[in-house]
């Protein structure tokens, strides 16, 4: 497998990806922040949340669209979400037979389905474009400078680093499996539900040995180069006057969003 | 790409700020601690190890196996982490996986992370050491064996459990649906994780005995994870039915539900609707329904591991 196969980042020239990415990681958080403060209904402040999305989207010139296209992720959750339509606080809207079970969604439920779901779908895009615009060590980096403790960082650095490596292991041992279960047509490879799982136990715990080794491996190969328990960058990762300027007007923005959610 | 989320990733959106808050601040806590405790246990050699173990992790969960009707199991391995890794690594080797999920294929929030890095690394970590713990001493395989399995069974329950306490509390979903939903499909997905736990604990104890020795084990945590371990689980053993059978008020909607109930779960064919007949539908009912739940399960695991040994030796 490419070494790039778990990577999120797509290049482009454009003042966002240019941008310094804890800027990037606070605004994002902020975004999110933002709509989870919005109270249920506030339909104009999540459009404006939206637009602010698209400018964001413009900005890094990968297509007004480009979240959107890919913001459908998050939709299998919304199941869990359904059942707020039928709130028993509020109107009565209409009711439902189906099967000799009536459902009756109600006003005060249908609203706060609507914005749950609208938060989740804004976040959700939000998140696709930082992942985007900012490459995944940058990032790590961001939230380095950020207060987050260094072995955590260092640690996410490493997942990020071997899950390729780790991920073609998987493969391997999938493919592994398949070719040595060979089934006659019409006929069930392999025995029974327990069997199967027993063979993917059997899979994870080689699999885990492996892992384990192998870190050794690299921690000797890194000690050899002098590795002292951190991990260093060559980017210095500044903030310049427009990050700042950019900071703060997204910053301004959020607020006035909010102030357009409470009065609206 | 071959990742498959598993169910219990809460996107943002679906917690309110408050919940978001709590779990954050439980969440650092106890991230805090597991950081200065591995960092005496293991210098700076724990983070190549945690960091090839989260990845490890990340990609044992593409290991999936045909279960029925085009669904597959799949592997969590909060449990396994805990128990072979210890439970402060576990923790910190959950939460890298858990941020990465997050933060890269966006499967779970950022603003709910620290929710569910609670749910699936710290709950897990608990449970999962916690009892194995209370046998890491013994001899018996089997016993081992069986233990880590009702442990990794019970994690995953545990997890569901709480992260539709959190979507109660929070106003996204009515407790009447989203308990029986989460719990009937988890208690199902749970076996799957035992099964995989058990297997993969089996072989390693076959090939590198040393990594799982009694005192190597004791180093890595001290009785008081047991009993943590046992508390939470009684309490999930508890709450769980008794969460999931009882309707509590609210009549009208919990009959009009009737229907996404039976759409979102088929299980509970083995207790139904949870309770035990004779005792009638009351608490003590879905009480001892749980308890003889988790016994069935106890001893099935008891058979596996027997099983598992015996084909290994």
């Amino acid at each position: 497998m490419h070494a790039d196969a778990f990577d999120r980042y797509y290049a482009a020239e454009s003042p966002l990806h240019r941008l310094d990415p804890r800027v990037k990681v606070v605004v994002t958080v902020a975004f999110i922040l933002s709509n989870a403060l919005l109270p249920d209904g506030a339909w104009a402040a999540f459009g404006l949340g939206w637009i602010f999305l698209l400018l964001a989207n413009s900005a890094s010139k990968l297509g007004v669209d480009f979240t959107f296209r890919r913001s459908f992720i998050a939709l299998p959750f919304m199941l869990v979400a359904v059942s707020a339509i039928f709130a028993p606080s509020g109107q009565p809207l209409a009711e439902w037979t189906m099967g000799g079970i009536s459902l009756v969604p109600t006003d005060a439920g249908l609203i706060r389905f609507g914005s749950i779901l609208l938060r989740t779908w804004l976040s959700v895009q939000a998140g696709i474009l930082l992942v985007a615009v900012t490459q995944f060590p940058d990032l790590i980096h961001a939230f380095e400078h950020l207060r987050v403790p260094a072995v955590l960082t260092t640690i996410v650095a490493f997942l990020y680093r071997y899950l390729f490596v780790l991920t073609d292991e998987v493969l391997r041992l999938l493919r592994a499996r398949d070719s040595r279960s060979a089934a006659l047509p019409g006929q069930k490879s392999g025995r029974t539900v327990f069997w199967r799982a027993q063979i993917a136990g059997h899979m994870a715990g080689q699999m885990f040995l492996r892992s384990y080794e192998r870190s050794d491996r690299i921690y000797n190969a890194m000690l050899a180069r002098g590795y002292a328990g951190q991990m260093r960058t060559l980017r210095a990762h500044l903030m310049r006057r427009r990050d700042w300027l950019v900071l703060s007007v997204s910053i301004l923005a959020l607020l006035f969003i909010q102030l357009i959610g409470r009065i609206g | 790409m071959h990742y498959a989320p598993a169910p219990l990733h809460i996107p943002d959106g679906f917690l309110n700020l408050v919940v978001s808050l709590i779990f954050w601040a439980l969440t650092i806590i106890a991230v805090g601690i597991a950081i200065s405790k591995t960092n005496k246990a293991l210098g700076e050699k724990q983070v190549p190890l945690m960091g090839i173990m989260a990845a490890f992790i990340f990609a044992a969960q593409m290991l999936n196996f045909p279960v029925a009707g085009g669904t597959s199991g799949h592997f969590l391995g909060g449990a396994l982490a805990a128990i072979v890794l210890g439970p402060w690594a576990g923790i910190l080797v959950m939460t890298a996986v858990v941020a990465v999920q997050g933060l890269l294929f966006q499967d779970g929030g950022l603003l709910v992370m620290g929710a569910n890095i609670f749910n699936m690394g710290i709950l897990t970590a608990v449970i999962g050491f916690g009892l194995y713990r209370i046998v890491s001493g013994s001899a018996n395989k089997t016993l081992k064996l069986a233990v880590a399995g009702v442990a990794a069974w019970l994690s995953t329950i545990a997890a569901a459990l709480l992260t539709a306490l959190q979507l109660w509390i929070s106003g996204t979903s009515s407790l009447q649906i989203v308990m029986p939903a989460m719990l009937g499909v988890h208690v199902l997905i749970g076996i799957g994780e035992a099964i995989i736990t058990v297997a993969a604990l089996a072989f390693i104890m076959q090939s590198r005995p040393d990594l799982l020795q009694a005192e190597k084990v004791a180093e890595k945590g001290g009785r008081g994870w047991i009993a943590a371990g046992v508390i939470v689980s009684l309490i999930a053993v508890l709450l769980s039915p008794l969460a999931s059978g009882d309707p509590d008020g609210l009549e009208r909607v919990a009959e009009d539900l009737g229907f996404l109930e039976v759409g979102l779960d088929a299980p509970y064919t083995i207790l139904p609707d949870y309770t035990i007949p004779f005792l009638g539908e009351t608490a003590l009912s879905t009480i001892v329904a749980g308890i003889v739940g988790a016994l069935v399960v106890l001893g099935l695991m008891v058979v596996v591991g027997g099983m598992l040994k015996k084909r290994n030796a």
